[in-house]
């Protein structure tokens, strides 16, 4: 399973990769191989104001939906719009040119000790 | 009992093998005090023969289209059905199969439902169809939960020229979830400006045409669609299939869903059901229509193929955040549909929609002329209109039924200030000399009436 | 000629009906319509301004066509079709003579009522006998199909609570529901609480204790379970919900488990629906129409759809004076058609027949599952009613996934059972082989379950890759939901 280091993690799939006070956020190697062949997402509009733990988006495969949680509260300021014509890009590099949106965290020192670090989410994954 | 292959000796075998000593083994988990004690008070089963004898005793107690001439429409057609329909459908392959689950022993069903989807886009000129839904009242159920859901708002406009048992049925399955059902006057059976300017605001999600209308009048819809489309609010048209090889087609002026009843396209009218729902929607939409869609991919071998597609819309994913509870695939109707359409093409739906309204003028245009007969509303007429009598209406039916004519259907029932009119409905099937005898017929009736 | 040209003959594609079209070609003549310039007045605007683009062909082109097609379908008269919870059973030839009698099939709906005394005659008597059936004292025939009935059982509890003064906010289901619960919930107006099934697969009375409230409108479940057990403190539970005031709802479509054996009505519930497709074999048509008619309780009559089929006199008529009706729910009175078939089976079963059914049901389920559990994991292993779910846990350790085991089987002729549902059962397979199976094609899906189980061992890259004899092979579902094709002319 593909968990890497330089990332932190939630309970429930999604990956962040923080820079500043800004935060790249995708769906776990794992969740993609649970999900199987994603077909559609429906991603965040860039100015959406999202919450911590709330869902932001969905991410459906062929027989199966998945909501995506914001791992933290904020304005989206990007999105992967790739993904409308490439939703397979999720599968193919779900933690590359698969991202989802980012994010613009706003109570990103208070939130973070929510999300978990590398090896709590394998710990996560292996239960 | 001739359904149940296994013997009292086959199911002795099987229970020794599973070492159970009698069904009562297996039915423990049951309570005593919920078993039903006695046998339930149904009689015996019959033979065959006398099964089809009390069937039959029952059928001929009813006066049928084909023992008479019926000129009832209002939402259920009497249009010829060809024969090979029946038989084709009839193929145990189409009719004893289930939902396509497994699509690669279901290829068949998956086919014709593209087909059908396909003939439905293009006789609509729309980009989805789907064949899941029960009928037309249905379609319109699930087409104003659509514009809720797409717009957000909960404001729905019915004009008052659509089929009222359309507008109850979407009144019924909408309000739970704050729909309200406004109505919209008309005008001499046409669409009033004034009252749908009036109608229209900030929170209507959708405004609702008929198109041939329930009086049978057809009306240019662009201009009214373009101003719903100004508003906010999605266009949802109810149209007639039939009509659609004479007609222009509301997805050419922008509608957003046109729905309809499939009803005509090859299936008997079968006192109001099984029928066919249509539901066509723009691209735009097609993530939120309801039922099942298939959609063409290929195989392990390259070969193509059909599969059920979109399919995390439906209840069996998505559950309570489906955008439907439809579980049905309206196939048989749908495949009968099909086949319909692929036998008439659009010479024969053409030549139909033709002999509609050609036989619905010459009886219209001759009832005008018997006195004592005032036909309503003007304007280019499809395959029906409606007409009032200087007569008490179940007398004048009871009068035509002894004669061997169903004459058309009081609107007193639709509670629409119209008591004293009749909608008549005249398809391609009435020929010239029947159309003559009900004239005839009406004009005897109306003096006798008189003297 | 020999079986590998057998199949590719079978694998070989068939053309669109649009790709067989050729100009000038109809399969219907039309009769000359009647003299009239009403077709030429028409105002240029309402004209079509290009034909739609139907096929052209012959009427004999029309049926070869289609019965090209049909031919890649499985279906019941085929071969064995064991989905679970679907109670595919024969489907009586003389059902379909019936419905198609001119007398029934020509009946336009708003005839008057003096002239379909025999079409009501119909409805009534089929409402009276499944009021028997059931246990309960009023039916609606209107509904469409057993999603629909669920919906309107809702709308009718709601009405019910509403006139109580609280129409309430929530309705119970367990986890092991079927999707349209859940769905029908919320178009009715109520949020969904999920309730976790017991250890046992049953319904866990201590969990609903703690989740019921006056905030509760309704508790639906299906009886026997979607696992096939039968809830066996069904009593208890209704009296609990009842006891807040709430309703319970039983889904019907696994009544063909209890016919004559017990009745929902004395179990206490409030209301049910009937799938007549299913308990009362009336085809399924490649998943419609079907037909779902609810019973009710005395106290929800007044609820029930417009209008309802009485008896005056000996006069049956349709009563509308109904003023605490929910409304229509269908355009007109329900699938009439469905109504005739089920009504010729009831007569052609009988009471007797019907208990018949029942225990041959439960038997042949019960047969299956003694019989493959050797090979297949039984998650609740105890007698269970007409249905049976296994689990693919074994198979998927050695990496066989039960979508593997269910394509494998069509290379046997045999449809698979439902899969991956309920949802509470890892790799579920739910097995439902009805009466109408005899013990000779349930021994053969035995072996054919046994020898699949043996390839998941000694051969499983021969399941991963099945079907190979099959119309089609396995299909990409992935590609045609990311690039949608759903129509034969794109522009």
């Amino acid at each position: 399973m593909n968990i890497p280091q330089e990332l932190l993690y939630t309970k429930d799939h999604e990956w962040i990769r923080i820079e500043g006070d800004t935060a790249i956020v995708g769906v776990t190697d794992f969740a993609q191989g649970e999900l199987g062949d994603v077909v559609f997402v429906q991603l965040p509009e860039v100015g959406a104001k999202i919450e911590q733990e709330k869902a932001f988006g969905t991410i459906e495969a062929v027989k199966a939906v998945a909501d995506v949680y914001a791992p933290l509260s904020g304005e989206v300021i990007a999105v992967n719009s790739e993904l409308n014509d490439h939703p397979e890009l999720m599968n193919q590099d779900p933690y590359g040119k698969g991202w989802i949106a980012k994010i613009k965290a706003s109570k990103l020192a208070a939130e973070k000790a929510r999300l978990l670090n590398p090896s709590a989410y394998a710990d996560l994954t292996s239960a | 009992m001739r359904y149940i292959p296994n013997t009292p000796d086959d199911r002795e075998t099987m229970m020794r093998e599973i070492g159970v000593s009698s069904v009562e083994d297996l039915l423990k988990p049951i309570p005593k005090s919920l078993r039903l004690s006695r046998r339930l008070n149904l009689p015996n089963g019959l033979s065959e023969q006398d099964v089809v004898a009390a069937m039959t005793a029952m059928a001929r107690k009813n006066l049928d289209s084909v023992s008479c001439t019926s000129f009832l429409g209002a939402g259920s057609y009497d249009h010829y059905v060809p024969t090979a329909i029946s038989d084709l459908a009839g193929r145990s392959e189409f009719l004893t199969a289930y939902t396509p689950y497994q699509p690669e022993v279901s290829q068949g069903t998956l086919q014709v439902i593209y087909e059908f989807q396909s003939m439905i886009c293009e006789l609509f000129r729309m980009d989805a169809a789907n064949a899941s839904l029960y009928d037309g009242g249905t379609a319109l159920a699930e087409a104003v939960l659509l514009a809720q859901g797409y717009t957000r708002r909960s404001r729905i406009i019915c004009l008052d020229n659509v089929h009222p048992h359309y507008r109850s049925v979407a009144v019924t399955l909408g309000s739970p979830l704050g729909i309200r059902m406004d109505g919209s006057p008309h005008s001499a059976g046409h669409i009033s400006a004034t009252a749908l300017e009036n109608a229209l605001d900030a929170n209507t999600a959708a405004v609702v045409f008929q198109y041939p209308n329930f009086f049978g009048i057809i009306e240019p819809l662009e201009p009214w669609i373009r101003r719903v489309h100004d508003a906010g609010a999605l266009a949802i048209v109810i149209a007639d299939p039939i009509a659609m090889g004479v007609l222009e087609p509301p997805g050419s002026w922008g509608a957003d869903i046109v729905i309809g009843e499939g009803q005509a396209l090859g299936n008997p009218q079968s006192y109001g059901g099984p029928y066919l729902g249509l539901f066509a929607a723009s691209d735009k939409l097609i993530r939120r229509m309801p039922g099942r869609i298939v959609g063409v991919t290929r195989d392990a071998d390259g070969r193509r193929g059909y599969v059920l597609t979109l399919q995390t819309r439906e209840q069996h994913i998505r559950r309570d955040k489906a955008t439907s509870n439809i579980c049905t695939n309206e196939g048989l109707c749908a495949t009968r549909a099909a086949m319909f359409l692929s036998l008439v093409g659009p010479q024969g739906l053409r030549q139909i929609g033709e002999g509609c309204m050609q036989g619905c003028g010459y009886l219209r245009a001759k009832l005008a002329k018997v006195p004592g007969v005032e036909v309503l509303f003007d304007g280019p007429h499809f395959k029906e209109f409606a007409f009032r009598i200087q007569a008490d209406i179940p007398s004048f039916s009871k009068f035509m039924a002894d004669r061997g004519l169903l004459p058309g259907i009081p609107l007193k029932r639709f509670g629409m200030g119209l008591d004293d009119a009749l909608l008549v409905a005249v398809t391609e099937r009435r020929t010239a000399a029947e159309l003559d005898r009900y004239v005839e017929l009406t004009a005897s009736f109306l003096k006798g009436a008189k003297a | 000629m020999k079986r590998q040209q057998c199949i590719q003959s079978l694998q070989k594609e068939i053309p669109l009906v649009f790709e067989l079209s050729r100009p000038g070609r109809i399969g219907y003549d039309v009769p000359t319509p009647v003299p009239s310039d009403s077709f030429k007045s028409v105002p240029s605007v309402l004209r079509r301004s290009t034909p739609p683009r139907l096929p052209e062909l012959s009427e004999n082109l029309v049926m070869r066509h289609y019965t090209n097609l049909s031919v890649r379908n499985h279906h019941i008269d085929r071969d064995f079709y064991p989905l679970g919870s679907c109670t595919m059973k024969y489907n009586p030839r003389v059902n379909e003579h019936m419905a198609a009698h001119p007398g029934f099939a020509s009946l336009h709906p708003l005839q008057p009522a003096v002239t379909v005394q025999g079409a009501l005659e119909v409805m009534y008597r089929l409402s009276e006998a499944l009021k028997e059936i059931t246990g309960f004292d009023a039916v609606t025939l209107q509904p469409a199909a057993g999603a629909q009935g669920e919906l309107t059982a809702l709308l009718m509890f709601r009405a019910f609570h509403k006139k109580q003064g609280n129409p309430r906010r929530k309705v119970i289901i367990p986890d092991s529901a079927h999707g349209t619960n859940p769905a029908s919930i919320v178009i009715a107006g109520y949020e969904v609480v999920e309730l976790p099934s017991g250890p046992d697969g049953l319904v866990n009375v201590d969990a609903l204790k703690r989740i019921l409230n006056e905030d509760v409108a309704a508790l639906m479940l299906t009886n026997p379970n979607t696992l096939g057990l039968f809830e066996s403190r069904i009593e208890e539970i209704t009296s609990l919900v009842h006891g807040v005031g709430g309703l319970v709802y039983m889904d019907g479509a696994n009544l063909n488990a209890l016919l004559g054996i017990c009745r929902p009505g004395d179990m206490g519930f409030d209301a049910c629906h009937i799938n007549l497709h299913k308990t009362f074999s009336t085809p399924h048509g490649g998943g419609g129409p079907g037909s779902g008619p609810v019973a009710v309780k005395r106290h929800l009559e007044p609820f029930l759809p417009l209008p309802v089929v009485t008896r005056q006199n000996d006069l049956l008529e349709w009563d509308w004076d109904r003023p605490d009706s929910i409304g229509r729910v269908l355009t007109f009175f329900g699938n009439y058609g469905v109504h005739v078939r089920a009504l010729t089976y009831l007569l052609s079963m009988g009471g007797n027949g019907l208990h018949d059914v029942s225990e041959v049901a439960i038997l042949n389920a019960n047969y299956l599952r003694v019989k493959l559990r050797e090979a297949y994991e039984v998650p609740f292993d105890r007698p269970s009613m007409h249905e049976v779910v296994l689990s693919g846990d074994r198979q998927k350790a050695r990496g066989v996934r039960t979508t593997d085991i269910a394509k494998r089987l069509l290379d046997y002729g045999v449809h698979p059972p439902t899969v991956y549902f309920p949802l509470i059962v890892h790799e579920a397979l739910m097995i439902e082989p009805t009466e109408s199976e005899s013990k000779e094609t349930l021994d053969e899906f035995v072996e054919i379950m046994l020898q699949i189980d043996r390839d998941s061992v000694e051969n499983p890259d021969l399941l991963k890759a099945a079907p190979y004899t099959t119309p089609v092979r396995r299909l990409d579902e992935a590609a045609a939901a990311r690039a949608l094709d759903v129509r034969y002319f794109k522009d």
